[in-house]
């Protein structure tokens, strides 16, 4: 029964989207308000219905009923109460299903919450998110349900994939979703604005909490797949510039310029044509990492599975909602007024330079993701565009804009001055020289790490001038100081702490990349091996049963200087119904920096080989990034975001002079 | 400025921007890539020793040779030819006899492959798609190969 309620509450879902895609949107045209107020309770009623089908989902996996094919193919009943929730979106149609889930608690919340915008507006906007959910509930219903029933029902389940059994997989994807999904709503807000010809500094006032809050989950899911990846895969790789790493990645630099964009166009009116285009390009970036990572183009751990009707259902939403938006931009985009002026040194000029550059990078991961594919449709070559190619394509344009990075908040709007800003960060210079130098002593050659170092400190003690400015250090006494500091607008503190953060990523890669150590071994029990100041001493191995898998442990005794720090224990896993074994990697913090085990192989006479890994600073990526987060966590409690009309801002004609 | 030079002034950095990325990416796209081959490829291709590629095929079986424990070789097989790959380093978990492998590296001056990163199945599922779709070409594609019950029940 209850699979019979889940289907029954997505077919219910769809009809109800179908009305919100359609009644709001005559309404708006008509300006009857009934009409309108349809979109906000259907709203609801959409989110309910899915959480309702969701909920029957989950309870099909709790309770192991493997009379349904995706419970039957993905879990086991022997598996851990918490993996049994995690395998509801460990595969490809209960991931949809998450995906349609976050999609209408998005919807679900701008209508509950969206109460500053005017009726007409809110009610397309609402319209617009109830065609992409159609749009993905046919795409479930017809080609990935979730609910299809086996007969006769098999007694057991084929088991989660090992690799997914793991606490990362309750945290990451549905975070992940968070900011990809999350970004649907600047979708519709863009579509809205388009098809009702209203933009203004007002409308970039209410898309940047949703923008921003997307941001912060993508922000937070990519770092957490990013730490999942590093202990689950044995190798202490962090990045690999997967395909599918790289389907996260493109939205959230399309995000990051978006945030920046909405800045100058709420605070100048300016760049209006370029926000909206941009926010149409992020979610359309969203879903074409859902295409790549669900159409089974890709092989990866994230290819559930394939089947060619899905690549092909998933590029026809993809075709229609970037083709449809990007034609409305171009009929409609001309329309839109001209914002206000701006010199190129100025806070406009160093936001447009920082949106370039992101937007450039985002297209060269662009390329050199869809590349391999593109090649193969049209020639069948087969090649692999790896990590070689962004490091040289995507770092020299990241560079110059971490560069600017600590400019930013400093320059005035409308024009400023240079070299008054860069005498301000002296001191961040200072701290880089020093940086610099410090790493060349310790570390010695080559320079290139050294003045990255010097980058990362430049942008970290940049985030901490800007405040300084702001509330007057060493200018004004204490008091004024402390006063000042609980005044400055909490978005003040946002962006400082967000690029604080991005200092601390880029200090965690170069320190894990240039300064990380590592060694493979064959070890005996009581062997021992030294790595830096390190002494491990393989204390043997014992044997260890969970729920449904074995695990094979093994002990290193760490010692420094001969003084005992701990054991680690890294261990063979292995599934017994699926008969296959996955590493679980040991960790041990040292600061920020960590000590890493995992094991290889084990010889039929006792040895196993190690792996040890000595990774300097590398918490300060995963740092950094909740520090990013949390950057934007005040950013979005700033009290401007919640007031509803923007400050009566001086009209943009009067200020422009007369050309 | 007036609006015209400031618009200029934004295009002409933009256009910097963008050639400098452009001409990164035809750089990187010329030095960085590399293609993938089957055994056969390798040698009706005739490719060069010192090039870099990604060899994919199926591990023969009983062919794996442990040297030691770090060390060993292996042929990889599309049905109709193999190459040896020695490889140094430690495979992956999924790394197993009569399945499907892509191992990347250099080709050798004798015809051998030496391999530095050794990719298996991500799980016992499928199988590289690269792999798949060589084996296919090759037709030695067995549907067992993607039929997750036939290789989760063989006994092993």
């Amino acid at each position: 029964m209850i699979p019979e309620i889940g289907h029954f509450a997505l077919v219910l879902a769809l009809l109800v989207g179908i009305a919100q895609a359609s009644v709001p949107l005559i309404g708006a045209r008509r300006n009857d308000p009934r009409l309108m107020g349809v979109a906000e309770s259907t709203a609801l009623a959409q989110f309910g219905f899915v959480a309702a089908a969701f909920a029957a989902l989950t309870a099909c996996y709790v309770r192991s009923d493997f009379s349904v094919l995706t419970v039957f193919e993905n879990s086991h009943s022997a598996m851990p109460l918490i993996y049994k929730f995690t395998s509801v979106w460990g595969n490809h149609e209960g991931s949809m299903l998450l995906w349609v889930l976050i999609l209408t608690l998005f919807g679900a919340l701008v209508a509950a919450f969206g109460r500053n915008m005017p009726e007409s507006f809110k009610a397309t906007v609402l319209a617009v998110q109830a065609w992409i959910a159609v749009a993905f509930y046919l795409f479930i219903l017809l080609t990935s349900n979730p609910f299809l029933r086996l007969a006769p029902a098999p007694f057991e389940g084929r088991d989660l994939n090992p690799i997914l059994q793991d606490l990362g997989l309750a945290v990451h994807p549905p975070m992940l979703y968070l900011g990809y999904v999350g970004l649907s709503i600047t979708f519709s807000f863009a579509m809205a604005a388009l098809i009702e010809g209203r933009i203004n500094a007002a409308w970039a006032r209410w898309v940047r909490p949703w923008t921003l809050a997307a941001w912060m989950c993508l922000t937070l899911g990519i770092a957490m797949g990013s730490y999942w990846a590093y202990y689950t895969l044995g190798w202490g790789g962090w990045w690999f510039w997967d395909p599918v790493e790289n389907a996260s990645l493109m939205p959230w630099l399309a995000a990051t310029a978006l945030l920046h964009s909405l800045v100058v166009m709420e605070k100048r009116e300016a760049l209006k044509v370029w926000s909206i285009l941009l926010a149409i390009l992020a979610f359309s970036l969203s879903l074409i990492g859902t295409f790549l990572v669900r159409s089974g183009v890709l092989t990866s751990v994230h290819a559930f599975a394939s089947d060619p009707m899905r690549g092909v259902f998933i590029l026809a939403i993809l075709v229609l909602f970037i083709g449809g938006a990007l034609a409305l931009f171009a009929w409609r985009a001309p329309l839109l007024k001209q914002g206000g002026l701006f010199a190129p040194v100025s806070r406009e000029g160093a936001l447009v330079l920082n949106n370039l550059l992101l937007t450039t990078a985002c297209a060269t991961v662009f390329v050199g993701t869809l590349y391999p594919l593109a090649l193969e449709a049209l020639t069948g070559d087969k090649i692999s565009v790896g990590a070689p190619f962004f490091n040289l394509t995507f770092a020299p344009l990241f560079i110059p804009l971490l560069v600017a990075v600590p400019f930013g908040p400093l320059l005035a709007w409308k024009r400023a001055d240079l070299p008054g800003v860069t005498q301000r960060l002296l001191g961040a210079f200072v701290v880089a020289l020093l940086g610099i130098a410090a790493t060349l002593a310790i570390e010695g050659h080559p320079v290139l790490p050294a003045l990255v170092v010097g980058l990362a400190l430049f942008v970290m003690a940049g985030a901490l001038i800007d405040i300084a400015e702001r509330i007057g250090t060493f200018r004004v006494p204490l008091a004024t100081m402390a006063a000042r500091a609980r005044g400055l607008p909490r978005s003040n503190w946002g962006t400082a702490l967000a690029h604080f953060g991005l200092g601390v990523v880029l200090l965690g890669i170069v320190g894990e990349t240039q300064w990380g150590a590592e060694r493979i071994v064959s070890m005996k029990p009581s062997d021992r091996v030294t790595l830096r100041h390190y002494d491990f001493s393989f204390d043997g191995t014992v044997p260890r049963s969970g729920s449904n898998y074995r695990d094979l442990v093994s002990r290193f005794t760490v010692r420094r200087d001969g003084e005992v720090l701990g054991t680690m224990q890294p261990a063979k896993r292995t599934f017994l119904s699926r008969n296959s074994s996955t590493s679980q990697a040991a960790l041990m913090a040292r600061g920020f920096s960590q000590l890493y085990v995992s094991l290889g192989d084990v010889s039929p006479d006792g040895s196993i080989v190690v792996r040890i890994y000595h990774k300097p600073m590398v918490l300060m990526i995963w740092l950094g990034a909740v520090i990013m987060f949390a950057g934007g966590a005040f950013s979005l409690s700033d009290r401007r975001l919640r007031v509803g009309a923007p400050r009566p801002a001086r009209s943009a004609a009067a200020m422009q002079p007369a050309e | 400025m007036t609006r015209k030079r400031r618009r200029l002034t934004l295009i002409g950095a933009a256009a910097v921007v963008l050639a400098i990325a452009l001409g990164l990416v035809l750089f990187a796209l010329r030095d960085t890539i590399v293609f993938f081959n089957s055994p056969s490829d390798v040698i009706s291709n005739a490719v060069k020793p010192g090039t870099r590629l990604r060899l994919g095929g199926l591990v023969a079986p009983g062919s794996v040779v442990r040297d030691n424990d770090l060390d060993m070789h292996f042929q990889v097989t599309d049905g109709n030819h193999s190459i040896g790959v020695a490889y140094h380093g430690i495979l992956p978990d999924l790394f197993r006899e009569g399945q499907g492998v892509v191992a990347e590296g250099t080709l050798e001056p004798g015809g051998s492959f030496r391999a530095d990163t050794v990719l298996a199945k991500h799980d016992e599922k499928y199988m590289p798609k690269e792999v798949a779709d060589a084996l296919k070409k090759q037709g030695h594609w067995k549907d067992e190969y993607g039929n997750p019950g036939a290789t989760a029940g063989t006994a092993k």
